[in-house]
């Protein structure tokens, strides 16, 4: 490893020293030892430790829940079994076991990828929810798209005009957003569009004049979100100095605005929409219940109208799982492009 | 003509009416303490105010519109719904069963982060690990997807809505609440206090917790907005306040089933009654942020 190397990687092997007698180790070993000894490595390895304990922490809570609120049998049978039915389905998944053991068994089909049999469509949970997440995707990267072209062009404007006409318009545009839920934006675009004025179909998917207000019901909050957050980020960058020399240069304002300002007070917007995508995914099952999208938010509330138990547990595993893995991941980019953090702690 | 000593006088006034005077209102939420005042009123005196029964109809007087529209009478001012029940009685109290919700579920929540955020922050340790991976696991669940998912096993009820939002909302409040704890403690006070021989538990009690309150409080008027929509939001996917109660949330699910042959006034009026509130909580959650806390500018 030359100097240049270890002084990039911010990690000096001469000062940390290896565990006696690694000089001998050769191959394989060799390599993991000093895989082990780079900061990066070492970064990954923990972060990905803790999303693990997350992990098995939201596996836990969800077991627990289930068990602590009630005999989860009662959940996991159809509506009106007799108890004989409920004393199989006890011994069927092992109800009558120890508590331990049951959360083997429960780990043990979760690492299979196996979630349960639905009652409702009698197929895997798996299955099911995997014909249904394009659906979601779709939506949310209609939304996402909303949002972006509102939110991120309002912000500029506010914070360009701040406290005049569209900082002010844009502050209303904020606080509707985040006021009002979003079931009932869409519950009056339908009254609007559908009913009235016959322009948009109330319901379903299929054709993109279908997604064009479950769009706008999931991503007026969004939009209020990132508008908020271009319109600091932008502040922030208006104020630095290489702003001000960019003006005393006599650049014209535009520029000074689209080349300098907005590239910079981009990244952080743009890393919210990352996290947000995919909570977009995961927050639209009242959206998608009331314009009846078939995405993973219906299938959630389907699951609880039919009391179909598996997919409603499924649907939120996969979701915690999802946020956790995401997560997981947008640390491990932000440690690769900023040695601080991978350093840090 | 005036003389000299009415010149004099005319700069000071009575001291009082002067104090008076210096209040500017738009230093004030006054638009959002009214709006907040007026719902409080109608919550209260529901009982008084609203002029049928909430969760009885006549069968006979199904869908009617509002007053001003051709088949409205003044007897049911703003209509009525599928069952011939009154939209405007039905409102008033559904503004009783949000601001009960909602109060009580911050406050409940508020309790709970709070007290787990001042232990975390304050013993550290092992303490401040167990605490905080929990947070971070319950932070990574999407929280209305928590919510809809305990609800459904657990069943509808009021109260049952209201410990649910508070155990999926509290890591907000422990999030911050540390953060606070961990520079409170490394002040002199607390120094001092340690000095003096207190124990921890009278330092966490008598020294932090006051000195955190005013985040909690912020925190609270802020999270109030989105724990009234998570209500509204259960209520309205049938797993929330169970029927015939009227909640705005099952308002509009009720009004949804009107909505394609045109009758707004089920879906709109319960929606302004969210908004209003949600918007009056956001707009004095604001305020109380800049007011209190410079720090919670950044959330």
């Amino acid at each position: 490893m030359s100097d240049y190397a270890t002084t990039q990687t911010g990690h000096d092997p001469r000062l940390a020293l290896p565990p006696p007698g690694a000089a001998a180790w050769s191959g394989a070993v060799g390599w993991l030892l000093r895989f082990l000894h780079q900061p990066m490595s070492r970064f990954i390895i923990k972060r990905s430790g803790y999303a693990l304990l997350s992990l098995f922490l939201l596996s836990l809570t969800i077991f627990f829940f289930v068990r602590v609120t009630g005999d989860p049998a009662a959940l996991l049978v159809e509506p009106g079994a007799s108890p004989g039915d409920v004393a199989a389905i006890h011994h069927q998944f092992g109800l009558d076991r120890p508590l331990w053991v049951q959360y083997w068994l429960f780990m043990v089909s979760l690492a299979h990828g196996d979630l349960g049999q639905s009652f409702y469509y009698q197929t895997p949970v798996m299955g099911l929810y995997l014909s249904r997440l394009p659906y979601s995707i779709e939506l949310a990267a209609a939304a996402m798209l909303f949002s972006l072209l509102i939110g991120i062009p309002a912000g500029i404007l506010a914070a360009v005009h701040v406290g005049r006409f569209w900082d002010q318009f844009g502050k209303l545009f904020t606080l509707l957003g985040l006021s009002m839920p979003a079931f009932w934006i869409g519950l009056l675009m339908i009254l609007l569009f559908s009913v009235y004025l016959g322009w948009l179909p109330s319901s379903g998917a299929g054709t993109p004049w279908h997604i064009i207000m479950p769009a706008f019901a999931l991503g007026w909050y969004f939009a209020a979100a990132h508008m908020r957050l271009t319109r600091s980020s932008m502040l922030e960058v208006l104020g630095s100095e290489y702003i001000k020399l960019a003006r005393l240069k006599g650049l014209p304002q535009t520029l000074v605005i689209a080349k300098h300002a907005f590239k910079n007070a981009l990244i952080p917007v743009l890393t919210l929409a990352g996290i947000n995508l995919v909570l977009m995914v995961n927050v639209a099952i009242v959206v998608e219940y009331v314009f009846a999208w078939p995405g993973i938010g219906r299938l959630l509330y389907e699951g609880i109208a039919f009391r179909d138990f598996p997919v409603v547990q499924g649907v939120v595993i996969l979701g915690g799982a999802m946020i956790v893995l995401v997560n997981l991941v947008i640390d491990i980019l932000y440690a690769v492009i900023d040695p601080r953090i991978r350093l840090g702690n | 003509m005036s003389t000299p000593t009415d010149v004099i006088r005319l700069p000071s006034p009575q001291p009082r009416l002067a104090a008076i005077g210096r209040i500017r209102f738009r230093d004030y939420p006054v638009i959002p303490l009214t709006i907040l005042a007026i719902i409080a009123f109608v919550a209260i005196f529901a009982n008084q105010l609203a002029p049928h029964n909430p969760e009885v109809g006549i069968l006979s007087a199904r869908f009617k519109p509002p007053f001003w529209l051709h088949g409205g009478s003044t007897e049911y001012l703003l209509g009525t719904d599928q069952l011939g029940r009154d939209v405007l009685s039905r409102l008033l109290f559904g503004a009783r069963i949000s601001l009960v919700v909602g109060f009580t579920a911050v406050i409940f929540a508020g309790a709970v982060g709070t007290f787990l955020g001042i232990l975390s922050g304050y013993l550290g340790g092992w303490v401040d690990q167990v605490v905080m991976r929990i947070t971070d696991t319950w932070l990574a669940l999407p929280a209305l997807t928590f919510a809809i998912f305990l609800a459904a096993i657990v069943g509808p009820s009021m109260w049952n809505i209201v410990i649910i939002l508070g155990i999926t909302y509290w890591t907000r409040y422990a999030r911050v609440i540390r953060g606070e704890v961990l520079s409170l403690k490394e002040r002199e006070f607390v120094r001092l206090a340690i000095v003096a021989g207190c124990s921890k538990r009278t330092i966490m009690r008598r020294h932090i917790l006051p000195n955190v309150i005013n985040s909690a409080v912020v925190l609270g008027s802020l999270m109030l907005g989105v724990v009234i929509i998570a209500e509204a939001t259960l209520s309205f996917l049938g797993v929330g306040v169970p029927p015939p109660q009227p909640a705005w949330g099952l308002m509009l699910s009720d009004g949804k089933q009107g909505l394609m042959v045109g009758y707004w006034w089920l879906t709109v009026f319960p929606g302004i009654g969210i908004m209003l509130l949600v918007l009056s909580a956001n707009l004095l959650g604001d305020w109380l942020r800049v007011k209190f806390d410079p720090q919670l500018r950044q959330l």
